[in-house]
């Protein structure tokens, strides 16, 4: 150190002891420790703020390289500055850059990019297989509000209009075979097709989205929202099934209801799944339980607006260009055992092979 | 450690992998209120925009309802764009935050300008799942209730004032926890911090007003009076410079020490001597692993 300061005294000349007293003083031993390590501090933050800009193309390999490098030196320096340097300004400085260094560092490595691609491959699987029991509980929901909805309208059809509403539309009790008929195969649709599917589409995929927003009242409006969609569906299959239609109402349906009603049910239960973390946190703590579920759900989530993309498309081109029964039984059928197979056989090795290496 | 910020209700510390405790202040409700209000103007120009754009390449929108059903070739490009309108709709209500928060800078526009930034709670990455998680939530906190709220004035019925009080439970909640999280926050494990962006200021020894200060010279006694807290607020009270503020807090120091009150030119060198010099002996008794906090100590 004392070579240090001697090399400042010749550079300056020894010959003023007043601006020799000054340089002493401003040779605080923190000041010093300050100089020699400033500019790896202010490359560190420039590295940051190209980062932070989405300027990671102009980033030479080098600095990405040493990125990792100066931040340990930050984080070194920080915590010597802490314990022996009493300069307010640098060490706030020092705990800010540290902060947006670590974020850089811990939440720009994957990229959306990568994390969608881990998505796809497995990651979407796992979160509906983390939530069996509320992909139970929605399901059987789903089933007994269809039941119920067809015994609620076959015991009064005055219900008819309570479930399913739709002022104006010719499927009411009482309508003919023709006219039933005519709504599954009818060709009136086959024009706007496009505008049909991005309407349905929107309209599902906020429906759902609602589904699972709501699990946070403890999953009770998930519950009420599930019922009434398959109330409706019930009244719908009781009204075809009066005029003998069954088979093919249920073609007409199954096209792209399998998706449609898959996806709805894993919306329900994401809802579920926060409701029930919300409810019964068990040991973690209702604050770590309710955003462990809320992540996974997220993620399932993702993959409902996606599959509703898919329902909508179906809905809007397929069915209306597929004027038989058998066949959209056996798209919707198709799709079906597709959703089954990705869900539930799909991205099962992976989760073993990571657990045993 | 003496840290004039400890008090701070805002102040919370995480503990990264490195073992390093960064601290982070929480955002302030005002700015966090700012930035919504912001993303929305944006939101709504956006949608307006779009509109206007779709509704410029469709010719006139109310023609457009008549060849949304039609066969010809134009209609079919009516249809497509009518199409493009739901989508660009749909996603302008439910992934302007997430794209914007999946971002290198985890943070919308408005927050942004806000200098505020969303991070995870626990300290681990921000990953894309808690940014869909904690932006799904606010179609009940925010959309639906307004939405309802819009529907029950424009029909006077008397949905209005439940969609108030849905409003309400979700907009105070923030209000009501030490953290200041609002619902998609605490489903999602996030919180929202400032975002602190300002330039390294120089070392208060290597100031050129510094030079002259070399002339006093404290005893150990002298020095002894003042601890850490004082010695901030002198640091800021220099890096400020203002002459009445100076004047008052040298009165003070020489009130303490039994000095004589320097007067008009003298107090920023007196002051500059004094602050380089308590400072090393702080900073002298840190490194024996002796600290004193204030003067009380």
């Amino acid at each position: 150190m004392s070579d240090w300061i001697d090399a400042v005294k010749t550079r300056l000349g020894r010959g003023a002891p007043a601006e020799e007293g000054a340089i002493r003083a401003a040779l605080l031993r923190s000041d010093r420790f300050r100089q020699e390590r400033e500019e790896d501090w202010k490359r560190l933050d420039s590295i940051v703020l190209r980062l932070e800009q989405g300027r990671i193309r102009r980033l030479s390999d080098e600095d990405l390289l040493e990125l990792p490098v100066l931040y340990r030196g930050l984080v070194s320096s920080l915590s010597i500055a802490r314990e022996t340097s009493l300069d307010q300004a640098t060490v706030q400085w020092l705990e800010a850059l540290a902060q947006r260094a670590w974020f850089q560092l811990h939440g720009a490595r994957l990229g959306f990019g990568g994390w969608l691609k881990g998505f796809f491959t497995g990651g979407w699987s796992r979160a509906v297989r983390g939530m069996g029991l509320d992909l139970l509980i929605a399901f059987a929901v789903l089933v007994v509000g269809t039941v119920l909805g067809w015994l609620l309208v076959a015991h009064d059809p005055q219900w008819y209009g309570a479930l399913v509403g739709g002022a104006g539309d010719v499927r009411v009790p009482g309508a003919s075979r023709e006219v039933l008929r005519g709504t599954l195969f009818g060709t009136q649709d086959q024009d706007g097709l496009g505008a049909f599917a991005a309407y349905l589409f929107g309209h599902n995929a906020q429906i759902s989205i609602l589904c699972f927003a709501l699990g946070f009242a403890f999953g009770v409006p998930t519950l009420m929202l599930l019922v009434q969609n398959a109330g409706m569906l019930g009244a719908m299959l009781w009204l075809f099934h009066g005029q003998g239609l069954t088979f093919d109402v249920v073609g007409w349906l199954s096209i792209h209801g399998t998706t449609e009603l898959f996806a709805i049910t894993l919306a329900g239960a994401a809802g579920l799944h926060i409701g029930r973390a919300v409810a019964f946190p068990g040991r973690r703590g209702a604050m770590a339980a309710a955003a462990e579920a809320g992540c996974r759900g997220a993620v399932v989530m993702l993959g409902v607006v996606l599959m509703l993309v898919v329902a909508g498309l179906l809905e809007g081109f397929a069915r209306q260009l597929i004027q038989d029964t058998l066949r959209r039984l056996a798209v919707g059928g198709g799709m079906l055992g597709f959703w089954l197979l990705y869900f539930f056989a799909y991205g099962r090795q992976r989760v073993v092979s990571k657990r045993h290496g | 450690m003496a840290d004039p910020r400890r008090d701070d209700p805002r102040r919370r510390v995480l503990v990264t992998p490195e073992g390093l405790t960064v601290p982070f202040t929480l955002a302030s409700r005002g700015s966090r209120f700012g930035a919504l209000l912001i993303d929305l103007i944006c939101m709504g120009l956006s949608l307006l925009l779009s509109a206007i754009a779709i509704g410029f390449t469709a010719g006139s929108l109310s023609e457009m309802g008549q060849h949304l059903r039609g066969g010809t070739a134009q209609d079919h490009a009516m249809q497509a764009l009518f199409a493009l309108w739901i989508i660009t709709a749909f996603l302008i209500r439910n992934a302007w935050f997430i794209a914007f928060e999946l971002g290198p800078r985890g943070a919308t526009p408005g927050k942004r300008l806000m200098r505020i930034r969303i991070a995870a709670r626990d300290g681990a990455r921000l990953t894309p799942e808690r940014v869909i998680a904690r932006n799904l939530l606010r179609d009940i906190e925010l959309f639906l209730p307004l939405i309802m709220l819009g529907s029950s004035i424009g029909q006077g019925d008397n949905t209005g004032w439940l969609a108030t009080l849905w409003f309400l439970l979700f907009a105070l909640l923030p209000l009501f926890n030490r953290d200041r999280l609002r619902a998609g926050d605490l489903i999602a494990g996030t919180w929202v911090v400032e975002r602190p962006r300002k330039p390294l200021a120089r070392a208060m020894t290597e100031q050129a007003a510094h030079a002259p200060a070399a002339a006093y010279r404290f005893r150990d006694t002298d020095l002894a009076a003042y601890g850490e807290y004082e010695l901030q607020r002198l640091e800021e009270v220099l890096r400020l410079r203002k002459d009445d503020q100076m004047a008052l807090v040298a009165t003070a120091i020489c009130d303490k020490i039994g000095w004589n009150t320097p007067h008009g030119a003298d107090v920023g060198p007196f002051l500059d001597a004094y602050y380089t010099q308590l400072r090393e002996r702080l900073e002298g008794g840190m490194r024996m692993g002796r600290r004193k906090a204030d003067k009380h100590a």
